[in-house]
């Protein structure tokens, strides 16, 4: 089994919870947690549907390995459409809380309509029940949860929650849990809050049971652990260095996206990277990162904990943020440091805090503030609209002036919470938004990893790393290396790794354990848990039907291929300096290739027979 | 075979039949950096014909560590590391694996 057969279906509009079982044939065919959802949501919901309206479900869900002793295991997902990208979201976080929900007996929650009040759901084990959320209403996530806690009397709950971010509509609001892990993209956060749900209370102390071989289950998962600890990144780089390791990789080979993507290196990258988080400071001799931290069942222990220097202009007097939380990890130092031009590694580890305080994607937030000093430094934006900001490029006060009234919601931040696209679009220079189907990059330049361009113009829920992260051959030589100016063989290379991530992103398990694992490391996991035969071939036929089932509802949308592109600059404006220098991203050269091998029309529709081959 | 290059002035070139490099060793290989290096990098004056994997020798880098190898930002492939390749300026860049997202 390894499922728990329960599924939590809480009507927002009525006020009511109820328990039904859960749909055992989808789960033979989609898996779990992203496939298992997306499946919910694309039977239940109109593509079409406004995001932010009471039409629109909300699907928190764990994967069948959530909760048991398989190596991070305690994944779990949100699936919705997403108020950025009109297209389907679906963010994954770690921590502790989709184990604590999976333990509690719950596969997932089914959340519909819309509440009259503010309310929050606590769950304690069999009993769920909607309360009200009056005290929390308004409060940052890290004020909620002190107030939840002390409310429960519980120290073991686990809590999700938004911030004010999403109270106040900011398009890319994330829904926070254990105070600093996040399903960060794709504005999950703002549909919660569109439904007056404040947070998520869950305490589960049944375990996770339905083991379908308990002995294989654990030689599976022991086997899986070996491999993990003896293999260099996932038993040594990660847990030492954390996703920060990247930031001088990258920015050695010059893709490293800069000053909202018009240059490719960043002069500041050694100041804000994994090795500067190891230098100590000359205020207190203490180094910026205080100790790697693990999400639950984990053996990797790649999580970033971190504190600021407590003289810093953006904590003095502010002792609240003077302990050690949750620290940059690579995205969020490119997004909010190299993208925005500012190399103050205590300024963006407090808007990092703040992106975690309050529920805000930094990717999404670094790169729509990187964009407003774009427009701000050629005019179309001054200080009238930003309320007085200085907004430049290298400026770390006006980056955490706007951190401070994004995350509240507030003035300036208000535009800012619209993200990259809106903004641009607004003040007349759409070229200018480094988006994909509206939502903003990740932390590689795609002039200089050409896989990585078709990877985000694919991409179903829009610019995204984690959907396909060829970097993982492309740079760094895993499985195998590959060379990243190169087109050729790369929408083959694209189309196994988002077919692959998906079955990844539907157990249970972390993405990065694939550093070290392949599916044939996996699917015995799996099969030991789980009903019916799971191997690798099947796996990666469930992969391939959820990334279909994801394109439809896309398409079903509204979204079509002219959607799978990139910006301009980064298809025009050639790279200034490395290895890439003089290249563009050569997307649409790709682009018929991938659409062939995945069988679509040259339209990028999904062909009848393809269709058929995956049962859709 | 090599040594830390000394304070020149701006333009200055190496020693005939040397070449300078700017060689830097990130992640965990930190400790293989001679003395005088900072921010994971220091100049190094070497023969001409000094190739990548002598290079490291000379460094102590074990080689199985010396898994990802950048000459100016390009990857130097296995098959490559042991011709001289490398030019006088050259920015010389390992890690060993290392992986994020």
């Amino acid at each position: 089994m390894a499922w728990t057969g329960n599924v939590l279906r809480v009507n927002l509009t009525a006020g009511t919870v109820a328990s039904e079982p859960l749909n055992k044939q989808w789960a033979r065919d989609y898996l779990g947690q992203r496939g298992l959802a997306t499946k919910y949501l694309a039977e239940e919901v109109d593509p079409t549907v406004d995001a932010l309206g009471p039409d629109n479900k909300l699907i928190m869900v764990t994967g069948p390995l959530t909760g048991t002793m398989a190596s991070t295991g305690g994944r779990y997902s949100v699936v919705t459409k997403s108020p950025l990208t009109g297209a389907v979201a679906c963010s994954n976080s770690g921590g502790f809380i989709g184990a604590e929900l999976k333990m509690a007996g719950w596969d997932m929650i089914i959340f519909e309509g819309k509440s009259p009040q503010p309310v929050y759901l606590s769950i304690q084990n069999e009993k769920a029940e909607l309360l009200p959320a009056d005290q929390i209403w308004g409060r940052s996530i890290w004020e909620a949860d002190g107030i939840l806690h002390k409310l429960h009397q519980d120290p073991d709950i686990r809590i999700c929650c938004v911030g004010r971010a999403a109270e106040a509509g900011n398009l890319y609001a994330a829904i926070v849990n254990d105070l600093h892990r996040a399903a960060g993209r794709s504005g999950v956060g703002t549909v919660m809050a569109s439904k007056h749900l404040k947070a998520v209370v869950v305490r589960g102390t049944r375990g996770v049971g339905n083991i379908k071989d308990p002995l294989r289950f654990m030689q599976a998962t022991e086997a899986g652990k070996k491999v993990l600890s003896d293999n260099a990144v996932t038993g040594g780089g990660l847990p030492q260095y954390g996703t920060q390791v990247l930031m001088n990789v990258i920015n050695e080979m010059a893709a490293m996206p800069t000053r909202n993507m018009r240059e490719v290196q960043f002069e500041g990258a050694h100041r804000i990277s994994g090795e500067a988080m190891h230098e100590p400071r000359q205020s207190d001799g203490k180094p910026n990162l205080t100790t790697n931290a693990a999400c639950f069942a984990c053996t990797i222990a790649c999580g970033r904990i971190a504190t600021i220097d407590k003289g810093h202009y953006t904590v003095q007097n502010k002792p609240e943020y003077w302990q050690a939380s949750g620290g940059l990890e690579y995205e969020a130092a490119w997004a909010l440091g190299s993208d925005t031009g500012v190399d103050d590694i205590n300024a963006l580890t407090y808007a990092n805090f703040l992106c975690n305080e309050d529920g805000m994607d930094p990717i999404s937030f670094g790169a729509t503030v990187a964009a407003a000093m774009e427009l701000y430094e050629m005019g179309a934006l001054t200080k009238e609209e930003t309320g007085g900001i200085e907004l430049k490029f290298g400026s770390a006060e006006a980056l955490t002036q706007c951190a401070e009234l994004t995350a509240h919601g507030e003035g300036f931040g208000k535009e800012l919470g619209l993200g990259s696209k809106r903004l641009c679009e607004k003040y007349g220079h759409p070229d200018l938004s480094m988006t994909v189907k509206g939502q903003e990059f990740p932390a590689y330049d795609p002039r200089g990893i050409q896989g990585m361009g078709l990877a985000y113009a694919t991409s179903n829920r829009g610019a995204c790393h984690l959907r396909g992260y060829t970097v993982s051959s492309e740079v760094l030589g895993i499985p195998e290396k590959t060379d990243p100016l190169a087109t050729e063989g790369k929408p083959e290379l694209v189309k196994a790794f988002q077919d692959a991530t998906a079955v990844v992103d539907s157990s249970g398990l972390c993405v990065f354990t694939t550093f070290a694992w392949t599916l044939d490391d996996i699917a015995p996991q799996i099969d030991a848990a789980c009903d019916g035969e799971w191997t690798t071939e099947y796996l990666l036929e469930v992969g391939e039907r959820i990334w279909n089932l994801e394109r439809d509802f896309n398409l079903r949308a509204g979204l079509t291929g002219k959607d799978d592109t990139l910006p301009k600059r980064l298809r025009k404006d050639a790279a200034n300096v490395g290895p890439a220098k003089g290249m563009v991203n050569d997307v649409h050269a790709m682009m018929p290739k991938y659409y062939a091998i995945r069988g679509w029309t040259p339209e990028g529709e999904l062909t009848e027979q393809t269709r058929q081959r995956l049962g859709l | 075979m090599c040594s830390e290059a000394s304070p020149r002035s701006p333009g200055a070139g190496a020693e005939a039949g040397t070449i300078r490099l700017r060689v830097k060793l990130f992640a965990s290989l930190h400790v293989y950096l001679p003395e005088g290096a900072q921010r994971n990098e220091v100049t190094l004056e070497v023969p001409a014909d000094t190739t990548p994997n002598a290079l490291l020798e000379r460094l102590r880098v074990p080689r199985e560590m010396a898994h990802l190898v950048l000459r100016n930002g390009l990857y130097v492939k296995p098959g490559e590391r042991d011709r001289a390749i490398l030019r006088e300026g050259d920015a010389f860049a390992v890690w060993p694996p290392v992986a994020g997202g």
